[in-house]
């Protein structure tokens, strides 16, 4: 069933052309810097823009914060939301069930496809962000412009290196090696959130029919929370907020890494993950379909 | 093959199947009759699992449902109102997708099978053209290969003549009729009256949730005891047979008499001319309408009578 699912991912137009917007937006953004050189000032603009100019190997850290804002929460939300709503939609939900695929084997399969969904376009973003700022910024240019970001802001700015070494946003240089685990960090880290994001999906998905119902209503969960985050008065929930720690990853360009929002932002999305897939579980698994 | 224990299945306050004791036996050709919007749908839903009963119990194929339907389904074909496919495949690339889905189909000979359901239903010669150019008639071929591709002992059809066009819909009959006769029993449901009579052995009438009727066709449909005779003289044989016709028109009588060949030879006998005769059974269509309501898709301004065939103009 999951090789089923998961070559219905691969057959389907709408992967490719969200994972090829997805992967777009980075690229032009980039264009628009090469040509006018026009970067950010540091502590303004997106995450690490003002850093990409000197090294254009920190431009999948700036892709990754160009897009997990809207783009890819809307991509994850839809791919999540369609899952079994889609499948109602179309009627072939009930053929599916009678064929005999159980539910939970469904269910299962719908997630593990997400997962593969996720990654796919993460890991996209991140490899021609990386080709793209090589290409258009260099890796390494000869001497090191790296400060110490204005992280009071929640904005980091990054430096750079010299010989094959990238600048963290302390100052410190990084290897090469550290720079590609520390993105690999990121990528995990942006994964389990977006994978929060999928379940809470996933479970509007088996409450409705409709697929717009179900990607909307994800979304419309997380500009709540968004809302919530930046409100002082909310403080007392902000910590179990789903997108209270989404750009705790930015932590992993600091020397040396500073894990508290890291491991809470793992937290947090483990129990949003675990809540959501058993109540999507639950309802799946007891509900009639008449659809 | 079928049976069901006082089933029932409320959604909120609507009773829509109630206390239904269903027996489908092997070899059946069973049509479920009913009105629009008499559960038809809900029971076949709650034979495949789909719909869990709220009372009562189901066995299909012997095991009960919905605990074993994993061991069940794999041996029972169904389409389910409309058929459904991925629209953005081909027809060919869909049945193989659902063959893959699930237990019981193995991929060894999954491209054969597939080519046979395909020609079994008149789509043998289908291109690569995505479902989504399909026509309705194509999609409803579509959907009853997808039940055939594995086989199965069972076909659970709900609607199956939808969309087909008169040859679509005989070709369609020869086939139920030739997979029946190698051993499969074929469930049906179906408000085309006329259909039912041509197809089935066995029916069984639904009305409001509950099931009013279940019998063989034939024991339906035994003669009643009347005669239907056409003549240009029919003055004459109201004379001769003496309170015996029960109605007339200017050429034809109908003649409460048990066996044709002895009346004709009566009224041959007194010189009474006969152009045609034949014994009176009746029709599907006249048990059906007798027995249930309107359905829930006519919506009337007066209260008309719970049942009786003046308010069962929805049923065609």
């Amino acid at each position: 069933m999951i090789a089923v699912e998961l070559f219905k991912l691969v057959r389907r137009p709408r992967t490719w052309i969200s994972i090829l917007l997805l992967c777009a937006l980075p690229v032009a953004v980039a264009i628009f810097i090469a040509v006018t050189h026009l970067a950010p000032p540091p502590g303004q603009g997106g995450a690490f823009l003002s850093a990409v100019v000197q090294d254009g190997s920190l431009f999948p850290a700036a892709a990754l914060a160009l897009v997990l804002p809207v783009f890819l929460p809307v991509a994850v939300a839809l791919v999540a939301g369609d899952s079994i709503a889609g499948e109602a939609a179309v009627g072939t939900l009930r053929y599916l069930l009678i064929r005999p695929v159980g539910r939970t084997r469904l269910l299962a399969a719908k997630l593990v496809t997400v997962i593969v969904y996720v990654l796919l376009a993460v890991v996209s973003v991140t490899l021609t962000s990386y080709i793209t700022g090589v290409a258009l910024f260099g890796s390494a240019p000869p001497e090191a412009v790296g400060r110490p970001g204005s992280l009071q802001a929640g904005i980091p700015t990054g430096g750079v290196q010299a010989g094959g070494s990238a600048t963290s946003l302390s100052g410190a240089r990084l290897t090469i090696m550290q720079l590609i685990e520390r993105i690999g960090g990121a990528v995990a880290l942006i994964t389990v959130s977006m994978l929060g994001v999928a379940a809470i999906a996933l479970f509007l998905s088996t409450l409705t029919d409709s697929v717009l119902g179900a990607a909307f209503g994800a979304l419309a969960a997380l500009v709540g929370s968004e809302v919530l985050v930046t409100l002082n008065a909310a403080a007392a929930i902000q910590p179990y907020l789903p997108t209270r720690y989404w750009l705790a990853w930015i932590d992993f360009f600091r020397q040396p890494v500073f894990w508290r929002d890291i491991q809470r932002g793992f937290g947090i999305q483990a129990v949003y993950v675990a809540v959501f897939l058993a109540a999507a579980w639950a309802n799946f698994s007891t509900k009639d379909v008449t659809a | 093959m079928i049976v069901t224990r006082s089933l029932t299945k409320q959604y909120g306050a609507v009773l829509a199947v109630d206390s239904v004791d269903l027996d489908v036996r092997p070899g059946d050709r069973y049509g479920l009759l009913g009105p629009n919007g008499s559960g038809k749908t809900t029971l076949v839903r709650m034979l495949l699992g789909l719909v869990y009963a709220t009372k009562g119990e189901i066995e299909v194929l012997g095991k009960p449902v919905p605990r074993r339907v994993s061991e069940i389904l794999p041996e029972v074909g169904a389409l389910v109102e409309e058929p459904a496919a991925y629209p953005h495949l081909s027809g060919r690339a869909n049945l193989r997708l659902f063959d893959a889905a699930g237990p019981g189909g193995r991929r060894r000979d999954r491209r054969k099978r597939v080519d046979d359901a395909l020609e079994q239903v008149g789509l043998g010669g289908i291109d690569r053209r995505p479902v989504r150019a399909y026509s309705l008639g194509m999609r409803q071929r579509l959907g009853l290969a997808a039940a055939l591709v594995r086989r199965p002992r069972l076909l659970v059809l709900d609607e199956p003549g939808n969309g087909l066009d008169p040859r679509g819909i005989k070709d369609f009959r020869q086939l139920l009729i030739d997979l029946n006769a190698v051993g499969t029993t074929v469930f049906l449901s179906s408000h085309l009256l006329g259909e039912v009579e041509l197809l089935c052995t066995r029916v069984g009438v639904l009305d409001r949730g509950r099931l009013v009727l279940q019998q063989d066709l034939a024991e339906l449909q035994a003669p009643t005891g009347r005669v239907i005779v056409e003549s240009p003289d029919v003055s004459r044989a109201v004379a001769l047979l003496d309170g015996r016709v029960e109605a007339r028109t200017e050429a034809t009588m109908v003649v409460r008499h048990d066996d044709p060949a002895a009346l004709n030879a009566r009224l041959v006998g007194a010189g009474i001319r006969v152009t045609a005769m034949t014994a009176h059974h009746l029709s599907l269509e006249e048990i059906v309408l007798g027995l249930t309501g309107a359905g829930s898709d006519q919506v009337s301004g007066n209260h008309r009578p719970a049942a009786g065939p003046g308010g069962s103009e929805a049923v065609q």
